[in-house]
């Protein structure tokens, strides 16, 4: 039985009519370099295509997020749409895109621009579709998330918005089918081994800083992680030395600690600040661990209307939910309680390569998802 | 007219048009149609973001296109494809009258666009720029929107500007600055004012279209600055600075086949003009060498920079545009 306004499939339909519109925005968000802290070209862009859809209160800030209104029916509820501007890609790097029949390719294409064109297409989209969306909506293009962004754009915001928010959803490129409604406890580090100058190696054998990076792995690695709660530890990024036959007087290691509870990663974090003095003390070089981001575990349940609104959203259209923790901008909102779930726009490959890209068609699909969610909140419009 | 004050006065950045309602409001008002042709041969890679900015932007949004068309010289990859399937219409220029032949080459598809595309402007843009924007059209059809004298408008991509350094060049591109600028130095000293008279990128009115003749090759852009010059002045013609240009850089062997064209449709003209007589034929073979395991060998490359007649003279044209007089 269809629960929606529409056939949903209709809506797919109707989205697809305006693929100009949406593919120009992604072009042109995407050929907008926006490198983490580095995003206020995005806002700028952002903010143009609210004020061409007469969105109220549009207003950036002192962050570089980006902010716009479309009011709803008196006392409908306030969500926020939410898509990070930022990408892993230096602004320096060439950002020029492709645009074929079939797939979209470019250097952040999936992650986030797509999700960011999206938020820049919906208010567009919502008033020219004549949707029944009963809730006030919030766009917010929100900065600083990557790395060491650390969410740095959504928590500034929420820290200092007076707007409460009843629900949200957050967009992501990739992949059409992702649901998420739960937050990872995340802890990322950054390990930075460094061989002083004065180094005795006569006293300690020879040995660069890399031999020393590989010791805290192998015993980073020997940490018990539990399969429940289910708990990782992913090695991101190893740099070290510049030659073949120089020891390396520097080595630098990015890790992250993923776990389903708070505890756990915390223990793991614990242990590998142990396992660090040991290693400093035994060698006598220069270890420093930072600390880059965090997160807290947390989520709102299968069965809450925000999710059971988005299966039945996915059922209509025939899309797979990959359902599965995030940490994403999601963390931040259920680190307040604010139900939110993060969905995925279309399929794509080599995310945060140089070779990234993303399928066009199934875009429209994407899209009609997100507005079939918006339009769902009617049905439980009560119970928030 | 004194460069000078040409400079003054027909020299425009694309941001003095940024308020495009304003640029539909006054063509509207004048009942004016814009068509938008876009040359192309084997231009998958970037034909389809051209086509989406440009549809998006400059039809659905703000209406300031009529139309989008590919004129294509026989695209061996998706070009047509791509193109068609976001919204363009799509043509071979071997099928746009066809009773006048075909040949190969840029100037036949922007000769056969005047015939087959409807808008009292043409506005051209290549294919090839990888930093495609809606400046790259509202630029050059503004100031004849703006200005009814203005007759043809060229695009340029770096306005001299201070500078830490100082002043930087006009930033023309080789072939410009040690082929065409000389040249028009010697000959045509007003047309110097062009920024990048080899730019691909210009808006003309059909009025000027339809009388000047087409070289087919990479003559075209220099001989309708020759044309145009001599029959309407200085003042016909304006320039936009459309900031960056992004788009494949050429090999310097390639622009010595672009320059020996260029020199070919000079040559014609200032013939054409009596401002030179070449009292021997010359070759149209380019005669380029390379080392081959130190073995010196000849390329020899035949030129023929072909000309397509204005095509008010053309009787399907006339047909199709009612012209009688």
């Amino acid at each position: 039985m269809n629960h929606f306004p529409e056939s949903l499939p209709e809506l797919e339909k109707r989205v697809r009519e305006h693929q100009d519109i949406l593919l120009a925005n992604l072009v042109m968000m995407s050929e907008t370099p926006a490198s983490t802290f580095q995003e206020q070209n995005r806002v700028r862009f952002l903010l143009d295509r609210f004020r061409e859809a007469g969105l109220d209160h549009i207003s950036d800030d002192e962050v570089n997020n980006g902010i716009g209104f479309l009011p709803g029916p008196e006392d409908s509820p306030s969500v926020a749409i939410a898509a990070h501007l930022d990408t892993v890609f230096e602004n320096t790097e060439s950002h020029a895109l492709s645009l074929g029949k079939e797939r979209v390719k470019g250097i952040g294409i999936g992650d986030n621009s797509l999700g960011a064109a999206v938020l820049a297409s919906l208010p567009y989209l919502i008033q020219e579709l004549e949707l029944p969306i009963h809730a006030n909506l919030w766009f917010l293009g929100v900065s600083r998330s990557l790395g060491r962004g650390n969410l740095g754009g959504i928590r500034f915001l929420m820290d200092n918005t007076q707007q409460k928010f009843d629900q949200a959803i957050c967009l992501e490129g990739a992949p059409l089918g992702r649901l998420n409604f739960t937050s990872l406890a995340m802890m990322r580090g950054e390990i930075e081994v460094e061989v002083p100058d004065e180094y005795d190696f006569s006293r300690f054998g020879v040995m660069g800083a890399i031999v020393h990076i590989n010791d805290i792995i192998n015993r980073i690695l020997e940490i018990p992680r539990p399969s429940r709660p289910q708990t990782s530890v992913v090695f991101g990024s190893l740099h070290g030395g510049n030659s073949f036959h120089e020891l390396a007087r520097r080595a630098t290691l990015r890790f992250e600690v993923r776990s389903e509870s708070d505890q756990v990663a915390g223990k793991i974090e614990k242990r590998i600040g142990e396992i660090i003095e040991e290693v400093r003390s035994r060698s006598g070089v220069e270890i420093k661990l930072t600390k880059i981001a965090h997160r807290s575990h947390g989520g709102i349940s299968y069965e809450d209307p925000l999710v059971q609104g988005c299966r039945e959203v996915m059922s209509e259209l025939n899309i797979e939910p990959k359902i599965g923790p995030s940490m994403s901008e999601l963390a931040a909102f259920i680190a307040r309680d604010i139900p939110a779930v993060t969905l995925g726009i279309s399929n794509g490959q080599r995310i945060n390569t140089l070779e990234e890209e993303v399928e066009v068609e199934p875009i429209f699909k994407g899209i009609a998802q997100v507005l079939g969610v918006l339009m769902s909140l009617n049905r439980y419009g009560d119970d928030v | 007219m004194k460069i000078d004050q040409w400079l003054q006065s027909n020299s425009f950045h694309h941001s003095d048009f940024w308020d495009v309602r304003q640029l539909v409001a006054e063509k509207e008002k004048q009942n004016l149609k814009i068509s938008l042709c876009i040359p192309t041969l084997n231009e998958d890679k970037t034909i389809g973001k051209e086509i989406v900015i440009f549809r998006s932007e400059l039809m659905s949004r703000y209406p300031l296109i009529d139309e989008i068309a590919v004129v294509d010289s026989g695209s061996t990859d998706k070009t047509l494809e791509v193109a068609a399937n976001f919204g363009a219409d799509t043509y071979f220029s071997g099928d746009i009258l066809p009773e006048e032949g075909f040949k190969r080459g840029k100037g036949e598809n922007l000769w056969k666009a005047i015939h087959q595309l409807t808008g009292d402007v043409i506005v051209y843009v290549d294919a090839d720029i990888t930093n495609i924007h809606p400046r790259f059209v509202t630029g050059l059809v503004a100031p004849l929107i703006y200005q009814p004298e203005t007759k043809y408008v060229k695009a340029f991509y770096d306005r001299p500007l201070a500078f830490s350094q100082g002043i930087r060049p006009s930033g023309g591109g080789r072939v410009t600055e040690i082929l065409t600028r000389p040249l028009f130095s010697l000959f045509f000293p007003e047309l110097t004012a062009l920024m990048q008279p080899l730019s691909g990128e210009y808006a003309v009115r059909r009025e000027v279209l339809e009388e000047i003749a087409f070289p087919i090759g990479y003559g075209v852009e220099i001989s309708h600055l020759i044309d145009v010059y001599t029959r309407w002045g200085l003042e016909a013609f304006a320039q936009t600075d459309l900031d960056k240009r992004v788009h494949r850089n050429q090999a310097t062997r390639d622009l010595g086949k672009m320059a020996f064209g260029i020199l070919q449709s000079f040559l014609n003209r200032t013939q054409q003009l009596g401002m030179v007589e070449v009292k021997t034929e010359v070759s149209k073979i380019l005669r380029q060498f390379q080392v081959n395991n130190e073995v010196i060998e000849q390329n020899e490359i035949t030129i023929l920079e072909e000309e397509r007649p204005p095509m008010k003279t053309i009787q399907g044209y006339r047909n199709k545009f009612g012209l009688t007089d």
